[in-house]
């Protein structure tokens, strides 16, 4: 890596595990949880913060990562599409909805596009349609039309909110 | 919509077989590819639509982490790209475009690359731009290329059954009118994305997101000055392609060009600005269509005269007249027909294909033309239409042999589902589209073939080879469920080899909805060729007759047995080879459909096997104050032949009328002097979740004898009729009729004024 300027060192925690590695200062998060930690499943659609195709968790929170500096995310927790399914191979509920539904042509959006939908789900665990349309609004998709995607959204979050019934 | 019970696997819902991968991020995207000592490459653009230049490179060469820069004195013997071979990789001493490609970098990273970009020393001497059709036309118009000195493309178009100027002269009633189609981009969500590897000097594999495998083979063979048989393209999972993908490009030869000057592995990945910058556009057209009619509201005439802004560059966009000509000579029954159309160079972006290549600009002319005819007749446009319905059986004017034909049922079927009696409120309006395409293949090369291996082995895991790319649009999946209905298997343990031209067996790619249908029934006859062998088998070691053994769910037993005691395929197939002269179960189908190569000059012959048909329907309310057109409700029906994946068709459907919505009422590449002033996805605007309508999909099963158990192709179908149906019920709205696309709120709010 030859950059301009000079090279920070920080510690990201991505889906659980410690990355550490000196930075540019310019460096973008969805760079270094390519580049550094070679996780692939997060996609780039723009690097502009307009597509949504680059959504992982911060602290929590979700981001667009290609719009947040690394050098921000150090000593900061990110989770991303690797890191939201269970042991041996398990997956999230949403996941699972996104397959059987048929949310998923090229495939290019959707880890954004499921990341999105998790944080969503947490905000609003019961929604109606409208509202799913309205909390994917910064997702793109080229191929699905959205039609199948609020399907998926609204099947997990029943199956989600029965499993919780299930438990109390 | 009933499930059919016909069959165990076909029909029904059916998740995609790679969903799996791209719901966990392991897709392996064109971005995610890793190979030892990759550099990465970068493109030098234009900064001018139309000029003369020099070039100095030295600067750039000496930054450290440059391995290579590169123009076009470079390589000078490297071939020109395009349809027409009009396009060179990397320009030389003159740019016709923003898009031109003028040098290219290989460094040991992104930045190093851009760096180096920046160093590049061009001197600019400007031309007089040709951004406008019309000047382009004129008799001293600036020439963009010495082999086109009146800046038109030597190819035209001019199509002609009866007389149509007498009858359009003849008719009772008659209208004419202009339409204006938009530059649209394919946005894929996945940008361009190229790497290649040389070994030894003619030695070459590419990484690719092509829909054309084989022809890129092809085309980089003969560009590059190589063997195609030194060549391997291997796929990646591709992000959307929609057409964007059916040509061989500059930024490709010049990822090889970059690999070769450096011996290692090269990768350019645009970004998104880039990708609106650099990659082809769906063909912008002027269109003035004329009908007639007779006071009955029989057609009689139509006249249909197109002039398309080609760009600076031929890529396949400057064919897409082509396949106008199936709607313009068959969509309805019309005695007397004339097609011409023209390409125009202009220092504009150059188009290329895009879901429905030409039919859906072609379809948004015809049908809102016919509802101007239907306003001057006095008919109900919906009557009209009914009227002139095509029907089984009918050869139209182009020499298209329709066999089957559900646009009756299509049309009835939207009109209920739409309710069209059911009286508007102010502001609101109904409209309709009718659709005819490609739905059996579309013989464009002289090859419309692609072949299937498919091989049993020993534990009953089916293995499907082939040379069809899969885009998205789920033929993987359709291949698996044909193969699991015909050989009992179940799905999870069927998997799909292609993505590789060294295994794949030659198709001629993603396009024209072919390859469901043309990929479906090759897969399907290997399968039951496969089937053939696993029978005989069986008897042999029933020791009863072939005819005698019952195959029933993936198991064999001897009639008037039961399948409790019949041999499951894994062990028919073991027992094929575990003895001396053992055989393998595996067979392979090379599947060309019954169609024709159309004659370039007359345009006639019977491009497709079968032909698809459908109606889209669509409520609308405008507001009068905004301008804003929401649609309440969009009905699609399609004549499908045959659901064979029920999910697959409806995203299919889904995503195509979500395209369509966009053509028709946001999306809009804006061009200033040959400049693109929105390559951004803030400013060019994609439909996102919240503008979709409630949709209604009706499928009509017409069991097309030629398609795989009946199925036609619909991969651009939910687009074509899709921006018609949106403004005639527009123009059902407010009075008045917008013909330039899009319809976007200023546009509306000017013509409701107009009507006052
Ligand atoms: S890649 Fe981050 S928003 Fe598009
Ligand atoms: S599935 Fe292709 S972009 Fe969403």
């Amino acid at each position: 890596m030859t950059a301009k300027g000079e090279m920070i060192s920080i510690t990201v925690t991505i889906n659980g595990l410690p990355y550490t590695a000196a930075v540019s200062a310019t460096m973008n998060l969805t760079d270094f949880i390519r580049e550094v930690a070679n996780l692939t499943g997060t996609n780039v659609g723009c690097g502009e913060g307009e597509c949504g195709a680059c959504t992982v968790f911060l602290d929590g929170s979700s981001v667009n990562s290609c719009i947040v500096l690394a050098v921000d995310a150090d000593g900061k927790e990110v989770t991303t599409i690797e890191g939201i399914g269970g042991p041996n191979g398990d997956l999230h509920p949403v996941q699972q909805a996104f397959i059987d539904c048929g949310a998923i042509q090229c495939g290019f959006c959707t880890p954004g596009m499921i990341m999105q939908a998790i944080w969503f789900l947490k905000q609003n665990p019961d929604p109606t349609p409208e509202e799913v349309r309205a909390g994917l609004e910064g997702n793109l998709c080229r191929c699905t039309g959205y039609e199948k995607i609020v399907d998926a959204v609204l099947t997990a979050a029943q199956q989600m909110n029965a499993v919780e019934t299930s438990v109390r | 919509m009933t499930e059919n019970n016909e069959y165990n696997v076909i029909g029904k819902r059916v998740p995609k077989v790679d969903a799996r991968e791209k719901a966990t991020g392991a897709a392996i995207f064109g971005h995610d590819l890793r190979l030892p000592g990759m550099l990465e490459g970068k493109i030098l653009r234009s900064k001018r639509a139309h000029a003369n230049f020099t070039i100095d490179i030295s600067k750039a060469e000496k930054i450290p982490g440059v391995v290579a820069v590169i123009t076009a004195e470079t390589y000078p013997h490297v071939k020109n790209l395009g349809f027409l071979q009009d396009n060179p990789a990397l320009k030389k001493g003159k740019v016709c475009s923003y898009r031109d490609e003028i040098a290219a970098v290989a460094a040991v990273n992104p930045e190093t690359a851009e760096d180096a970009i920046n160093a590049i020393e061009v001197e600019y001497e400007d031309l007089p731009n040709v951004c406008d059709i019309e000047f382009a036309c004129m008799e001293n118009a600036p020439v963009l290329h010495e082999h086109a000195p009146d800046n038109i493309l030597k190819h035209r178009y001019d199509f002609v059954h009866g007389d149509p100027e007498k009858a359009l002269e003849e008719a009772d009633f008659k209208v004419t009118s202009t339409y204006r189609l938009q530059y649209v981009a394919h946005c894929c969500m996945e940008p361009c994305f190229a790497a290649a590897q040389w070994d030894g000097p003619d030695r070459l594999t590419v990484y690719s997101t092509t829909q054309i495998p084989h022809l890129m083979q092809r085309d980089l063979g003969r560009v590059l000055g190589i063997p195609a048989a030194h060549i391997r393209i291997k796929q990646m999972v591709i992000g959307g392609a929609f057409g964007s993908k059916l040509d061989t490009y500059p930024y490709e030869i010049i990822t090889c060009l970059l690999a070769k000057k450096t011996g290692r592995p090269v990768r350019i990945a645009f970004d998104r600005e880039e990708e609106f910058i650099a990659s082809v556009t769906r063909q912008p057209a002027v269109i003035t269509v004329s009908h007639g009619c007779t006071k009955d509201g029989k057609l009689t005439a139509r006249i249909f005269d197109a002039v398309l802004d080609n760009g600076s560059n031929s890529s396949w966009g400057a064919t897409t007249p082509h396949i106008m000509a199936n709607p313009v000579s068959s969509l309805y029954k019309v005695e007397n027909v004339r097609m011409k159309a023209k390409m125009v160079y202009t220092n504009n972006a150059y188009a290329g294909a895009f879901r429905g290549y030409g039919n859906p600009q072609a379809t948004f002319a015809i049908e809102s033309n016919l509802d101007e005819l239907a306003k001057v007749a006095g008919i109900d446009p919906l009557e009209l239409r009914r009227r002139n319905f095509n029907e089984p059986g009918e050869t139209t004017p182009q020499d298209l042999k329709i066999t089957t034909c559900g646009m009756k049922e299509c049309t009835e079927a939207a009109v209920e589902a739409i309710d069209y009696d059911k009286p508007l409120e102010e502001w609101e309006g109904v409209g309709f589209a009718n659709m005819i395409h490609v739905g059996g293949g579309a013989r464009i090369y002289l090859s419309d073939g692609s072949g299937v291996t498919v091989k049993v082995d020993d534990f009953g895991r089916v293995v499907i080879i082939t040379g069809a790319t899969e885009i998205g649009q789920g033929t993987d999946t359709a291949m698996a469920m044909i193969a699991s209905e015909e050989l009992g298997v179940p799905l999870e343990n069927i998997s799909i080899l292609n993505s590789d031209t060294d295994y794949g067996m030659w198709d001629a790619g993603v396009h024209a909805s072919r390859t469901t249908f043309i990929v479906g029934n090759a897969t399907l006859r290997a399968c039951r060729m496969v089937k053939e062998q696993l029978i005989e088998a069986a008897a042999k070691k029933m020791k009863i007759e072939p005819g005698k053994v019952v195959f029933e769910k993936g198991v064999f037993y001897p009639e008037g047995g039961s399948p409790e005691d019949g041999m499951k395929v894994d062990k028919v197939a073991r027992s094929m080879h575990f003895r001396r002269q053992g055989k393998h179960p595996m067979a392979t189908y090379y599947y060309d459909p019954p169609n024709e190569l159309q004659d370039m000059k007359t345009l006639k012959g019977n491009v497709s096997s079968t032909y698809a048909y459908g109606t889209h329907a669509c409520r609308v309310k405008v507001d009068p104050e905004t301008g804003k057109v929401k649609i309440l409700k969009f009905v699609a029906a399609h004549d499908v032949g045959k659901v064979i994946n029920r999910q697959g068709i409806e995203g299919q459907l889904h995503g195509g009328i979500a395209q369509g919505i966009g053509y028709a009422l946001m999306e809009d590449m804006v061009f200033e002097d040959g400049k693109l002033l929105n390559p951004n996805l803030l400013d060019y605007k994609l439909v996102m979740a919240r503008d979709m309508p409630p949709m209604e999909l009706i499928f009509i099963e017409t069991d097309d004898p030629e398609g795989p158990y009946g199925a036609k192709g619909i991969g651009e179908a939910g687009l074509i009729p899709t921006a018609a149906a949106i403004a005639n019920a527009v123009e059902s709205a407010i009075g008045a009729r917008i013909r330039d696309l899009p319809i976007t709120p200023e546009k509306v709010l000017a013509a409701i004024r107009g009507v006052k």
